[in-house]
């Protein structure tokens, strides 16, 4: 370990306890503080890292030379930002602080309900809000760059290079923001048209990669040419030994923040350091923050049906109430949770999905569970929290197969 | 004679011997009547979570059954309908006025999003009241029409026994009816404990009894307590902007993870609930123009001091409801330390065919899911041929403090006294696979955020199970798949931004 750090030219403390007087003591303090009674017991920045092995792995990463190009191509409306992707910019957190503007506009209609009164005149400030959260994104950009400064990673903010149907014509009527704009559309199932005039089209029709400028075909990494993704083996191997690929710019693998999180540390320590865990893309777990939230974990049932067949499967379903909708005068069988089970597997619940507030929140746990092997079984054994949306998950009791009626009639 | 109705007593037979309900309510007339020769198969006293959920499995399974449910008016003269506890004075209304609360905190928030709502906004209690007590009764309401779409039997009669098949049961009115049954089970729940010793505690404070059903706003309110139900009744309270005092003798939260529970009290201390520690009452006293003056003594100094309030309310634990069942006249045996009746494992008690189960029964948790699941049960096992029992480990809950606090498992005191401490780190055995024995989390939609993990736990969830698990984003939940920091490295696990 000397050796180790002494050709890394960092700066060691050493404590040699068998020439110190009170060198026993020492090394039970030692015990005591990291539970390792051996030496060396290894401290950097007075963080304890372990033993000869563990230093070894740590090392190599501390001792890599890291550097990170981040560019953000304008779009084509001019929008830029800073560093951190686009959860932070342009994704998950606006897009989450935005949703909550809207949650809380209908939570301000549900507390007339509840007995606050003010004045009927409420208005929404756009612009309070933007500043608002381009001010926290600021925040987060900062704390980004500073975050790898103090792991000494160069961070170069430039561009890296290695050397029909849905027919729509829009004009624009007036300038300014948000101006105004002509939209005709054609249907794509009859001959239907239309024509409208909006402030804004958002077009949200899918995400290009964004590989294709790279230079990528002048090493030989191969992408697919259709959607610009680039296949990975499962270590997140190019075709080319020495390149890899993490993130949305991968073919076949989740579009997600945390699963780019996950797969980005797993294989820096799989390059740099002793391990050889694989990032685990099964069973991912994700949310759709529309008004009414959608969280899910595992197959669509389409998707099941498609791997197990129908006749192995076992839909179970439920409409429900949250009880905080009650008093606000909130329909009453909107909500909706199933599971999908897989019979010959000890009824498997191999799909989670719900439909309802905070339907995040909900689905994280369930994931968990899904991941030691959840039955349906298991789930009837577990006591339900009362009062909340997740209980429903342990009582559900009426099957797609029976076609029974699952509308709510009041209570339980 | 025994043998041929033993005969003809199989599953299915509907062919049943009578016995008449006697006119005048006489003691003892009912006695010698034998087992297989009762009015019902069934008989539930208490129309709660429980009993409801017994009633209508056993109904479900063919059986004749009868429930008798009577709420004995709170000393204020509080009394409500069909459903028990929970429906009436506790999770229904005491959730939809927690979220009174929280939606008063989101309209402080939605200025920061934008919104523009003018001042003043103040609020109406009776608006919420009436919401509250308007959605209750639309659940007494369905409960028994519940009750007769599954064929059970109701009596709105306060019942206590005559004999080991009999109870007599006496309406309102007066009137006395005489119900027998082969199997009678007890879930007669529990009530708010008042401080007899303490002089006007009973005439002029109230309870969760009464809370819930306050017409006018209880004002400048003093909460004595310091179990989940005073910090959640004192937490919607100020959220809704009254000005509200906790008085505890000591620790918050007793037998709840302590390190959870400090934040939860710190948090509503920052959040405008005023704490009075290591203090007891001593006694109160209207004044004339009707507001409590209420003298109390602090344990550590011995001084004593005096306060106004509009309403004080005791929060100081619940006592079972079995002092008017004549359970020693039939000989069911009740634990003399708290009053509860003993049961073994499959809910039985001292008399083989009466049982108890819900928050009268000895050992169990006092929460509304675990008497349903356990009435269901025990209706299965003694009509369907099941033989499954509760399982009472591993239990979720959520406190519905202002900052809410969901848990499962063992909280870290317990943990350490069940496995010690060099085997404990962050409430994962030490030992691999790092079996999950707790998990505890403050914070917004605690309840929904434990649910799942309860799965995990009762799934067997290790430490490293849970970290393979990717995170949702962006929600608080995540934040547990993410844990890394154990308290045994000391490291700071201040968040620093993102």
């Amino acid at each position: 370990v000397k050796e180790l750090f002494s050709s890394l030219g960092v700066d060691c403390n050493i404590l040699e306890l068998d020439q110190l007087d009170d060198g026993i003591r020492v090394q039970e303090m030692l015990t005591e503080i990291t539970n390792q009674k051996t030496v060396p017991n290894i401290f950097v920045n007075r963080v304890h890292v372990g033993g000869c092995d563990r230093t070894f792995q740590e090392a190599a990463i501390l001792g890599k030379r890291v550097l990170v190009l981040d560019f953000v191509v304008p779009s084509p409306q001019g929008t830029s930002w800073g560093l951190g992707g686009t959860c932070v910019n342009v994704g998950c957190i606006p897009k989450k602080l935005m949703h909550q503007a809207a949650l809380l506009g209908q939570a301000l209609q549900d507390s007339r309900k509840f007995g606050w009164e003010y004045n009927q005149q409420v208005k929404h400030n756009w612009s309070t809000l933007t500043e608002a959260i381009q001010n926290h994104i600021g925040s987060l950009n900062w704390s980004y760059r500073l975050s790898l400064r103090e792991k000494g990673v160069t961070y170069v903010n430039a561009y890296g290079e290695f050397v029909d149907h849905h027919k729509i014509k829009i004009q624009q009527l007036e300038r300014g923001s948000p101006g105004k704009l002509k939209v005709w559309a054609k249907s794509t199932e009859g001959p239907e048209t239309m024509e409208e005039v909006y402030n804004t089209v958002l077009l949200a029709i899918g995400r290009d990669s964004c590989t294709r400028k790279l230079g990528l075909e002048k090493i030989g990494v191969k992408i697919n040419e259709k959607n610009g993704k680039i296949p990975v083996n499962d270590t997140e191997q190019t075709n080319v030994p020495h390149v890899y690929a993490i993130g949305d710019v991968l073919e076949g693998k989740p579009e997600l923040t945390p699963v780019a999180i996950q797969a980005g540390k797993l294989l820096a320590r799989r390059l740099f350091g002793a391990s050889s865990e694989k990032c685990d893309y099964m069973s991912v777990p994700t949310a759709v923050f529309t008004p009414l939230e959608y969280g899910c974990c595992g197959l669509s049932e389409e998707k099941a049906i498609e791997v197990y067949k129908k006749e192995n499967l076992e839909v179970y379903h439920t409409l429900f109430w949250p009880l905080e909708w009650t008093i606000a005068g909130r329909d009453n069988n909107t909500c909706y949770a199933k599971i999908i089970c897989h019979k010959p597997d000890s009824d498997r619940v191999i799909g989670f999905h719900i439909l309802g507030p905070n339907a995040g929140e909900i689905t994280q746990g369930f994931a968990a569970a899904m991941k030691c092997g959840l039955t349906k079984q298991l789930l009837d054994d577990t006591i339900g929290i009362h009062p909340t949306c997740g209980e429903v998950f342990t009582t559900l009791e009426i099957t797609k197969s029976s076609g029974l009626d699952i509308t709510q009639k009041g209570c339980g | 004679m025994a043998a041929m109705a033993a005969v003809l007593r199989g599953p299915g037979r509907r062919f049943r011997w009578r016995t008449q309900a006697l006119a005048g309510g006489v003691r003892g007339a009912a006695r010698g009547v034998a087992a297989g020769q009762q009015d019902y198969d069934l008989l539930v006293i208490g129309g709660g979570s429980g009993g409801l959920a017994c009633a209508k499995e056993a109904a479900q399974l063919g059986r004749k059954v009868a429930v008798v449910d009577y709420v004995e008016p709170s000393p204020q003269g509080t009394k409500w309908g069909l459903g028990g506890t929970c429906v009436n004075v506790g999770c229904i209304p005491k959730k939809l006025m927690h979220q009174a609360a929280l939606l008063g905190g989101m309209i402080q928030d939605a200025h920061h999003y934008g919104w523009e709502v003018a001042q003043p906004i103040r609020h109406d209690w009776r608006k919420m009241a009436e919401a509250v007590q308007n959605h209750v009764k639309s659940l007494n309401w369905g409960h028994r029409v519940q009750l007769q779409d599954r064929k059970v039997k109701y009596f709105n009669i306060k019942a206590s026994f005559i004999n080991e098949h009999t109870v007599c049961g006496i309406a309102k009115s007066g009137k006395e009816t005489l119900l027998s049954a082969d199997h009678i089970v007890i879930a007669t729940g529990g009530r708010p404990r008042y401080p007899t010793h303490i002089e006007g505690a009973l005439e002029y404070a109230i309870t969760s009894d009464d809370i819930f059903w306050l017409k006018e706003s209880p004002g400048k309110t003093l909460v004595v307590g310091a179990s989940y139900v005073a910090l959640e009744c004192a937490g919607f309270l100020t959220g809704i902007g009254l000005d509200t005092t906790v008085m505890m003798r000591s620790i918050p939260l007793r037998g709840f993870d302590q390190q959870m529970s400090s934040l939860v009290m710190e948090h509503m201390e920052s959040h405008g609930t005023q704490f009075l520690k290591g203090c007891i009452p001593t006694c109160i006293k209207r004044l004339p123009d009707g507001q409590l003056q209420v003298t109390w003594e602090d344990r550590t100094s011995g001084k004593k001091d005096t306060g106004i309030f509009d309403t004080v309310l005791w929060a100081i634990g619940r006592i079972p409801e079995t002092r008017n069942l004549n359970l020693k006249e039939v000989g069911v045996n009740i634990n003399p330390e708290n009053q509860k009746i003993i049961v073994d494992a499959q809910d039985v008690t001292s008399v083989p065919h009466i049982y108890a189960i819900g928050d009268v029964a000895e050992g169990r948790p006092e929460l509304t899911p675990t008497a349903i699941m356990a009435g269901k049960l025990l209706a299965q096992r003694l009509f369907g041929q099941s033989s499954d029992l509760m399982d009472y480990n591993n239990v979720p809950t959520t406190v519905f403090t202002p900052l809410e606090y969901g848990c499962v498992g063992l909280s870290e005191e317990e943990a350490v006294a069940r496995h010690g401490q060099e085997h404990i780190e962050m409430v994962c055995l030490k030992k691999p696979p790092q079996l999950v024995l707790g998990l505890h989390f403050l914070g917004p939609n605690a309840g929904e955020v434990t649910q799942g993990f309860a799965l995990g736990i009762k799934c067997g969830a290790s430490y490293a199970q849970v970290m393979r698990t990717v995170g949702i984003h962006p929600t608080c939940s995540e934040e547990v798949v993410k844990l890394r920091i154990s308290k045994r490295s000391g490291l700071d696990p201040t968040v620093t931004g993102c």
